[in-house]
């Protein structure tokens, strides 16, 4: 409604709060990180190919920089090589920005308690967002992001000061 | 003409890793004075499949020294199996080349199968072989559809991705799970097909073929594909050989090793196929020599469907295979190998084996060490994305950059598979 009267010239009023409109901004345009590590990653890009096409949700643009994306889905194993990384990665992005940890190993190590994996990212990064599954079917990958977006939707502006 | 440096080499090489000394000897001599660059590719690039980190030595744009660095995604998971009775370390080679793995599965379960002398059913081993070249086919649309991204062209992907998303469809039929089945166990497969698997296997061989077609409509005579990849990462045969090539990086080079053919297992001679050669050995090769894989793959399918034997679907042998649900309410013996078997597993003796066999990207082998007890001593796998990541080094030197990119699609490496 508002759409169509703008384009006859008719320019309509809408009122809103400040957070409403901002959160409602960032809620449908998140773009994630172009990041996979382990065999997540595969399903986070089948997640993003034709048959769960993510881009439904405002995320079809994959951002090879963290300087221009929004969210990071840790896709899969983070080794002890790779966190300090993945740190850098995080640190070079852009507030807001949200982490969702994609699978088992990234959530907790799964099934690899050994010398190699970090267990879990959230010993290096602040997580969101936790998808379980090994690996998470997209479907579960595009409820962890809408779960993610509800998150997003109630944030406050005090959030952001202290964010 | 002289070249001014375009950075100051104590600055730029000295944030690398400490010391400038540290290269002396890696790259060439004129990355010491500054006369060529050095620039790192990745772990986080876009192009590198995965977490493969590249240092470059550039001279303009043209790539003098190309250093992989690997270790990113080493999960440990040898050491891993080292703990974990045989069956269950069935379950952890899943996630080494995840692309495939059923081809994982497959050369974990031949290793034990070996060690023990556990038999194994006709009509499991044509499941395995329906599985592998199911498993082959979903591989090389992820290599496609990747590939084909990386150079530019978008909707390749696309394409390839929904294909790929019947074969899982009917791996999740079979095993519950869409790429971490475990489906293969020691001594067969863990249940047999069920009722909608075959239908939709036929489906699937009959509209598959018509799919390739259209992937190369695509590319094959497309002119930006074939400038891009036509000469670019020539490997000649006996170097193919000398850097430790396998499959079909190998055969593009035209080298006829095929463990399938060479060396078959599960009952692969049974089956006519084609083994598909390239001439020149160069990035289109790679992928001229994949696509006719698809065909070899789907031919397999339909011979292998056509002969599916009856009978058990795995191995009968009690110490080694848990008996059937069914069978624990009516014999005592049957409760005591179940509770045996799932408490403290079988034992292979203290003997060593080696298997390989032809995964997508080449030959991966399996090396396994029993002790006479239930656990592995050693288990080693034999990659082959490790052996083309190796290569990188002699593909690329004095390509441009950016054919780089083309060239890592088209070894097809997956660091979790070199890495493991
Ligand atoms: S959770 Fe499973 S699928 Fe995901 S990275 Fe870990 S092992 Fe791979």
């Amino acid at each position: 409604m508002g759409v169509v009267s703008s384009k006859l010239g008719n320019l309509g009023v809408v009122t809103t709060s400040l957070e409403d409109a901002i959160n409602w901004a960032r809620t449908g345009a998140m773009w994630p990180l172009l990041f996979g590590l382990a065999c997540c990653a595969i399903e986070m890009m089948s997640t993003q190919a034709s048959n769960y096409d993510l881009s439904r949700f405002g995320m079809e643009l994959n951002r090879a920089s963290p300087r221009q994306s929004d969210l990071i889905i840790v896709a899969g194993r983070v080794t002890r090589k790779m966190a300090p990384v993945l740190r850098q990665l995080y640190d070079q992005m852009a507030s807001p920005k949200y982490v969702l940890s994609m699978g088992d190993c990234a959530s907790c190590g799964g099934v690899y308690n050994n010398y190699a994996i970090v267990q879990g990212v959230d010993e290096i990064l602040p997580v969101d967002v936790y998808v379980a599954g090994c690996p998470p079917r997209p479907e579960q990958l595009i409820h962890g992001i809408l779960t993610l977006q509800e998150k997003v939707k109630t944030e406050r502006w005090t959030d952001w000061i202290k964010g | 003409m002289a070249i001014t440096p375009v950075a100051q080499p104590t600055e730029s090489v000295a944030k690398w890793e400490g010391s400038v000394e540290e290269l002396r000897g890696l790259v060439s001599d004129r990355a010491m004075t500054g006369e060529t660059l050095l620039l790192n590719m990745g772990p986080h690039h876009p192009s590198t499949h995965g977490v493969l980190r590249l240092l470059l030595e550039l001279d303009g744009e043209q790539i003098v020294t190309c250093m992989p660095d690997i270790g990113y995604l080493h999960t440990g998971i040898e050491k891993n199996i080292e703990s974990k009775t045989y069956e269950k370390g069935v379950t952890l080679t899943d996630r080494m080349d995840y692309l495939s793995p059923m081809s994982n599965n497959m050369v974990y379960c031949l290793a034990v199968e070996r060690l023990t002398g556990l038999d194994v059913p006709e009509r499991a081993q044509a499941i395995r072989v329906i599985c592998l070249e199911l498993a082959r086919i979903a591989s090389h649309c992820v290599w496609l559809g990747t590939h084909a991204l990386d150079m530019g062209a978008m909707s390749v992907f696309l394409y390839a991705f929904r294909e790929r998303e019947f074969i899982l469809d009917m791996f999740e039929m079979l095993s519950g799970q869409r790429m971490m089945g475990s489906y293969f166990r020691p001594g067969g497969v863990w249940r047999d097909l069920v009722p909608e698997f075959l239908p939709a296997l036929e489906k699937f061989v009959d509209f598959m073929p018509a799919k390739v077609g259209d992937y190369e409509s695509l590319l094959v005579s497309n002119p930006i594909w074939i400038d891009r990849t036509q000469g670019i990462g020539v490997v000649e045969p006996e170097e193919a050989l000398n850097l430790g090539m396998s499959g079909p990086t190998l055969r593009a080079s035209g080298v006829n090793w095929d463990i399938r053919k060479a060396e078959p297992y599960s009952g692969y001679d049974r089956y006519e196929f084609d083994v598909p050669l390239g001439e020149h050995g160069d990035v289109y090769d790679r992928f001229f020599v994949r696509m006719q894989e698809f065909r070899q793959s789907i031919r397999i399918i339909k011979q292998a469907m056509k002969a599916l034997p009856g009978g058990p679907f795995r191995s009968q042998n009690r110490k080694f295979v848990p008996p059937p649900r069914a069978e624990l309410g009516q014999s005592m013996e049957a409760v005591i190998h179940h509770f045996k078997l799932w408490t403290e597993g079988f034992s292979a003796p203290d003997e060593e084996v080696y298997v390989s066999i032809e995964s997508p990207r080449g030959e991966i082998g399996c090396y396994l060490h029993g002790t006479g007890d239930n656990k592995p001593r050693r288990v080693h796998f034999k990659t082959p994305s490790f052996m083309h990541i190796s290569a990188l080094g002699a593909m690329s030197k004095n390509h441009m950059l950016a054919d780089l990119v083309g060239i890592i699609g088209s070894i097809d490496c997956v660091l979790g598979d070199s890495d493991r």
